[in-house]
């Protein structure tokens, strides 16, 4: 194993899957020449050329229509958008579009596209660069929802949802792009399937369910919490949003009987308030204590670092939710 | 062309037509509500030197057994839609058949089209079946898309077909990307796109000519202009008179036709399918034709005198089309026994659909992901 940012690991994926299937090919604003604001496609239309790299106007509901066209004949786009926030732009070619073609079509045509691109707060980028969109997205069916926290599950990740045949939105996050992680060098050719949790850190007393950016948050809040506190948290990596991986969950909720789930979209309607409805719903006999959320708060995101981390769900709110549920 | 602050007003003529005339913003408030530049039966200019070659008569009895296909389909959709057999909106083509016909003519197997959710004419002008297209409408499980889809929502990818849409212009960056798969792929199919007058003001129809133009993409851009955007007539939403001229600003060659006569559909499509195989980019074509029924089934069809109706029957595809057969020595008998063909035909196809059995609800779950049902994985 050797250390890669995970900027370079989402690097080699899209290579390797180029490399692989001649149907694959990127669009994109300034994904090209630029090789990425984040230079995530950086060096990939010198190997790949000018077909298969395109350099798009800022005109996001023509290329993600796009995408959609070339998909239903079997090329495989790979569309980024800048800021995921752009989702909200390209919305209905997204929801309306994408998410239901293969639907309405009963099954006629299929739409293998990936659309990625990072999200997330901590850059001080303010309320049109900073939102996170996983709970938008897991709530259209027809679309899968991963968006991995390391290195290695993106590359592996990123591998996967170029091959599925479903779209797949896959979420980046700017505070995840030059953090450092083992993966195996670029020829040990690695997937990791779409729709499996990984549990990041084992404990005894308490699941800390969480994805993204957040994983690294509730990592160090597990630490915290552990020196100073003695509180002994799981920490589970949903990895993939749609479909949710509650069978991992549930496992680990039998050994703490404590449920937190903890992202960076709104705790209203969120992916965490959905975990926590299922709890309820399928395995109610496994918790000792009431199940939790946390969330963004619920306000557009600000500009100011003081502003932006009180309204962020990081490291010092997780920590005061679980000795909120640890004192019960 | 006038711009800015200006826009089209009408006046009635002598013989009760109407002259498009352009008029400061301030006068807008002065029309009369009902006026409208739509009883105008041809284009109002030629806009391109546009050669129209004589079609065989053989190709053109082909052509007026569609157009009677399509005809009497969405007749019998409409009875069936007062019958209560039809839920949802449902749009007819009629009146716009020749625009659908003489397209499919003039491309190729293998060539890609979309449509908007006022479809059913291209669907049928590509080859799909009637039965299955009524039973699709209906909802019922002999539907190409299982009673999915439904009226908005045609498609059949084996005739290359690739779907209509409910969403104003968003079928419209697909043929892009149908283009743009071609490109990628150095094939020589081209995509052509079917949409109405309304869709000129959706923000996603520009970009999408910005970016065919510039990357030159075997595209064809239809417009299929009857002049009503929904219930709203034209000249009291464009900014300018002939909306031709709009993707002229983006370097596209574009014009207008008469899009009720299939041979002058057919010369300007092959015209536009020519240029795109040869790389020369997408182009832009109004046909200028008319919708005879309502918006949807249901239409109170306030927004337009019946006079303009009746006026456009002397000129709607259909009559076009007899009379070019007549003149070319179809005589009335052979017509009439065409008619009776085609009328048994869609009886046939109608029957087929009302006895085609509902969908099992399971079905409900299918098609959401590839190869699975929702829950099972």
């Amino acid at each position: 194993m050797r250390r890669t940012t995970y900027i370079q690991a989402l690097n080699e994926a899209l290579r390797e899957e180029m490399q692989h299937d001649q149907n694959v090919f990127l669009i994109g604003e300034d994904v090209g020449h630029y090789g990425g604001l984040f230079r995530v496609t950086r060096n990939l239309l010198d190997e790949f050329g000018e077909k298969r790299v395109l350099d798009t106007p800022i005109s996001e509901q023509a290329f993600m229509g796009m995408a959609l066209g070339a998909a239903t004949v079997g090329l495989r786009p790979v569309v980024e958008l800048m800021y995921m926030d752009f989702t909200l732009v390209a919305a209905d070619q997204i929801f309306n579009q994408i998410a239901k073609y293969q639907y309405m079509t009963g099954g006629l045509l299929n739409v293998p596209l990936v659309i990625r691109g990072q999200q997330g707060g901590g850059k001080r980028y303010g309320s049109q660069h900073s939102q996170s969109v996983d709970s938008l997205y897991a709530h259209f069916p027809g679309i899968r929802v991963v968006a991995p926290a390391t290195p290695y599950d993106a590359k592996g990740l990123l591998k996967s949802a170029i091959r599925d045949d479903n779209p797949v939105a896959f979420l980046e996050h700017k505070m995840l792009y030059f953090t450092r992680g083992e993966a195996p060098p670029p020829d040990e050719e690695y997937l990791i399937p779409i729709g499996k949790a990984d549990v990041k850190r084992e404990g005894a007393d308490l699941t800390i369910a969480t994805f993204s950016y957040c994983l690294l948050q509730a990592l160090e809040a597990a630490e915290t919490l552990q020196e100073e506190h003695g509180i002994d948290c799981e920490v589970v990596d949903l990895r993939t949003v749609e479909p949710l991986d509650t069978e991992t969950v549930w496992e680990s909720v039998a050994k703490t009987g404590r449920l937190l789930a903890v992202h960076e979209s709104y705790a209203n309607c969120g992916v965490g308030a959905e975990l926590v409805a299922r709890a309820y719903e399928e395995a109610p006999q496994l918790l000792r204590a009431p199940a939790r959320r946390l969330g963004m708060a619920p306000v557009s995101i600000p500009v100011s670092r003081v502003l932006e981390e009180e309204a962020l769900p990081w490291k010092n709110d997780i920590i005061a939710t679980v000795l909120e549920m640890e004192r019960g | 062309m006038q711009l800015a602050n200006s826009a089209t007003d009408v006046d009635a003529t002598e013989d009760g037509g109407v002259q498009a005339t352009v008029t400061n913003a301030s006068d807008i408030e002065s029309r009369a509500v009902s006026t409208s530049i739509t009883t105008d039966v041809l284009p109002s200019m030629s806009a391109t030197d546009l050669d129209v070659p004589a079609l065989s008569t053989d190709l053109l009895v082909e052509m007026y057994k569609k157009a009677l296909t399509i005809r009497l389909m969405e007749e019998a959709l409409l009875a069936s839609a007062e019958e209560g057999q039809i839920g949802g909106a449902m749009h007819t083509a009629i009146g716009h058949e020749a625009n659908a016909i003489g397209a499919a003519a003039a491309l190729r197997r293998g060539d890609y089209v979309t449509c908007t959710y006022r479809g059913h004419h291209h669907g049928l002008a590509w080859g799909m079946d009637p039965g299955r297209a009524i039973a699709e409408v209906m909802g019922r499980s002999d539907g190409f898309a299982k009673g999915k889809g439904g009226s908005m929502h045609f498609v059949s990818p084996e005739h290359g077909m690739m779907g209509a849409n409910g969403i104003v212009a968003a079928q419209v960056p697909h043929a892009a990307g149908l283009a743009l798969a071609s490109h990628i792929r150095g094939e020589d199919r081209v995509a052509i796109t079917f949409f109405g007058d309304g869709a000129l003001f959706q923000g996603v129809m520009h970009e999408t000519f910005n970016i065919a133009a510039k990357w030159k993409l075997p595209l064809i851009f239809y417009c299929e202009n009857n002049r009503y955007s929904e219930m709203t007539p034209i000249w009291r939403t464009s900014s300018i008179e002939d909306i031709y001229l709009f993707p002229r600003s983006y370097g596209m060659d574009s014009m207008q036709i008469d899009g009720n006569d299939v041979e002058v559909v057919h010369a300007a499509v092959s015209q536009a399918a020519e240029r795109a195989r040869s790389g020369a980019g997408p182009t832009f074509i109004e046909g200028i034709t008319y919708r005879l029924a309502g918006h949807m089934a249901g239409d109170l069809e306030t927004y337009r005198p019946q006079e303009e109706v009746e006026k456009q029957q002397a000129y709607e595809p259909l009559t076009v089309l007899r009379q070019k057969l007549l003149a070319r020595g179809v005589d009335d008998a052979r017509i009439a026994a065409i008619d009776e063909e085609i009328d048994e035909m869609i009886d046939e196809a109608v029957a087929f659909a009302e006895n085609s059995p509902w969908p099992d609800p399971a079905e409900t779950y299918l098609d959401v992901f590839v190869s699975t049902t929702y829950g099972e994985e």
